[in-house]
């Protein structure tokens, strides 16, 4: 049972972290409808911004969080005015093309200034873990926790009440429309980039902070985040979360108890199995708006 | 007989269906090949190898084309139906080495066609992202089992490839390789090139087009789809086998995800549904990192950083490729040398 329980917990940690990584591609998906391949690594880029400024400059967490915020937001409005704003009306492929090859530049410029060797990440939180009844928690899991609980709240606050998250909405729904109510698309589209670039490098601080070093490894999140915006549906902020904890528990459970009938890695791999089987069964996700195609 | 026409002065059907313009496109082609037939005898070891990885990237990238250019399909799965291809190859040699080479070409790309169909079964409900994601997820499941299916696949360490025979003769200098892997270059694009002649590649055409109304109109999508599936896999299966033969060892580590970008940008770069665009695209995507080298090298002299930058510097380059063409020329390299050709045809008059 303790064997079990530790599989839920380790499950429900990962998964904020993938629930957070989904966040940034849901919320570029429901106002531009791209799925942005490039997000794990818009994550590798906010970590190792934070780690110069932790390591190198010295500079205060809270400092480096607001400059690694600041720069996420940069990167992301440069990213869609350059590469994304012509693409608006290409067919899928191009898009999806275009940010897989945004997704290399990038790595490449990460590889060209830091190299591929792990640099160690200063240690923000106490290595000491917490105790949650028989099981031990690392204290970066639950911050990470903590912070998609914060985003959720912010996030769906954000989408319901605010002016720019009811026109987001709009943009989203039929950017014609949109347009003809006096919204700016270009506006939306921007500072959905720049939302989902800023969320995915506070995934990068937390992930450089729970394992401890930043490689190009990081960036691999990024795809095996997929499977969780698909399970909860591309266009749900709640969806991403429950669909981020499910996949952090299967993928555990999975591991757990599988890998010694198959010889390890069927934690790698089990996302993707449930990703085929929800395609299978129920394209559009559990939250996700089911889309009707006519001619 | 005219070099080439300077306008559309087709008077019949089989004149406008007719893959080549004039007689003079045709000597031009067939002198092209006679040229190609002679490299083997002054290319060195490293250009021999270029030109096979060449060749083997034309077999996938039309394979790609056929699947994701025509008919529409988006695949991030051909790493994948390319490992089946070179596993099948790499366990037949293994297990019957009396087996031709042929055969074992052919049987490669049929269990990569049968893999393909099988992953393909899910675009009967989806298009588009969701089928780009379904792909993605067949990739990494038969990453996962060629790691773990110790039996046959050996594992993360790989397997040895028996090199092709035929009885007792046995293919085995990069010259008898070169010339298998262009004639079958040659058989398989132009296979491609009929294909889309046919009533089966105007199916696949007009399920790209709108596959709702190409259901309207009687085309059976589903059968196509999967038949698109499986001529689209059965071509990068040979290319894996090929590959596999030209490696003489695989692993994994030979098929990642990023191989299957690779050939999607080949596609993208070279132009969407254009054969010619694909055989461009394989070049310019194979000999990108080649021309990078021999100019980090040349310029390492006064630059000796550049060396070490080797490996993101090509990475960077790749995307950028992408990115300028998609943005600047979203038709590809088909699509420019069309541009060429229309502007020579009336040249110095062409208002």
């Amino acid at each position: 049972m303790d064997f079990f329980l530790q599989l839920v917990v380790n499950g429900v940690v990962v998964g904020s972290i993938y629930a957070l990584v989904a966040m940034g591609f849901v919320i570029i998906y429901k106002s531009t409808s791209v799925l942005n391949f490039a997000q794990g690594e818009f994550l590798l880029v906010g970590a190792y911004i934070s780690l110069v400024l932790l390591a190198r400059y010295k500079i205060p967490f809270y400092a480096t969080i607001l400059i690694t915020l600041l720069f996420a937001v940069v990167l992301g409005l440069l990213i869609e005015r350059l590469i994304l704003r012509p693409m608006i009306g290409e067919p899928v492929i191009s898009v999806i093309m275009v940010t897989l090859g945004l997704s290399s530049i990038l790595r490449a410029i990460v590889q060209g200034i830091w190299g591929t060797d792990t640099q160690p990440y200063p240690e923000i939180f106490p290595s000491q873990p917490v105790m949650l009844g028989p099981v031990p928690i690392s204290r970066a899991y639950l911050w990470s926790l903590g912070c998609v609980v914060v985003l959720l709240i912010l996030f769906t606050l954000f989408f319901k009440y605010s002016r720019y998250g009811i026109a987001m909405r709009a943009t989203a729904f039929s950017q014609q429309v949109a347009l003809s109510m006096g919204i700016s698309v270009r506006l939306m589209f921007a500072l959905a980039w720049a939302i989902a670039a800023m969320v995915s490098a506070v995934g990068g601080i937390l992930l450089g902070a729970v394992r401890t070093g930043v490689d190009q490894s990081l960036a691999l999140i990024g795809l095996k985040s997929i499977p969780v915006v698909i399970l909860g549906g591309l266009d749900s902020i709640p969806g991403a979360i429950i669909g981020g904890l499910l996949i952090g528990v299967l993928e555990n459970l999975a591991g757990g108890y599988l890998d010694t009938m198959f010889g390890g890695g069927v934690k790698e791999v089990a996302p993707f199995v449930i990703l085929v089987a929800i395609l299978m069964i129920k394209p559009y996700g559990l939250f996700g708006k089911v889309h009707i195609e006519r001619v | 007989m005219a070099t080439i026409s300077c306008g559309d002065f087709k008077t019949s059907y089989a004149k406008d269906m007719a893959i080549f313009d004039s007689a003079f496109a045709r000597w031009c082609l067939a002198l092209f090949l006679l040229a190609l037939l002679t490299v083997p005898l002054y290319a060195s070891s490293y250009w021999m190898d270029v030109t096979a990885r060449v060749g083997i990237a034309i077999i996938g990238a039309v394979g790609l084309n056929i699947l994701t250019g025509f008919t529409g399909q988006i695949s991030l799965g051909n790493a994948a139906f390319m490992a089946v291809g070179a596993y099948t190859t790499a366990y037949l040699g293994g297990h019957l080495p009396q087996m031709p080479f042929i055969a074992v070409i052919l049987l490669s790309g049929l269990v990569a066609a049968v893999v393909g169909m099988v992953f393909g079964v899910p675009s009967l409900r989806l298009k588009g992202l969701y089928l780009a994601m379904a792909t993605l997820a067949a990739h990494f499941i038969i990453e996962f089992v060629a790691a773990h299916w110790d039996s046959v696949t050996g594992g993360v360490a790989g397997v040895s490839v028996a090199p092709a025979s035929f009885f007792k003769y046995s293919l085995d200098t990069d010259r008898q390789l070169f010339y298998l892997i262009f004639g079958l270059m040659f058989f398989m694009v132009f296979f491609a090139k009929n294909l889309f002649r046919t009533k089966v590649g105007k199916a696949f055409v007009a399920i790209r087009d709108q596959d709702i109304s190409a259901e309207v109109m009687g085309v059976n999508i589903f059968k196509y789809k999967l038949m698109s599936f499986g001529i689209s896999s059965f071509y990068v299966g040979v290319a894996g086998s090929l590959l596999a033969y030209q490696a003489k060892y695989i692993s994994p580590e030979n098929f990642p995800i990023t191989l299957a970008i690779d050939y999607l940008g080949m596609i993208i770069i070279g132009g969407l549904g254009s054969i010619l665009g694909s055989i461009l695209g394989a070049i310019f995507i194979t000999c990108l990192p080649e021309l990078l080298r021999l100019g980090a090298s040349s310029l390492s002299g006064t630059f000796p950083s550049l060396v070490g930058l080797f490996a993101s510097l090509k990475l960077g380059v790749f995307g950028l490729a992408i990115v300028l063409f998609l943005i600047f020329e979203p038709d590809g390299m088909a699509e420019r040398w069309r541009k060429i050709k229309t502007y020579w045809r009336l040249y110095p008059f062409s208002y």
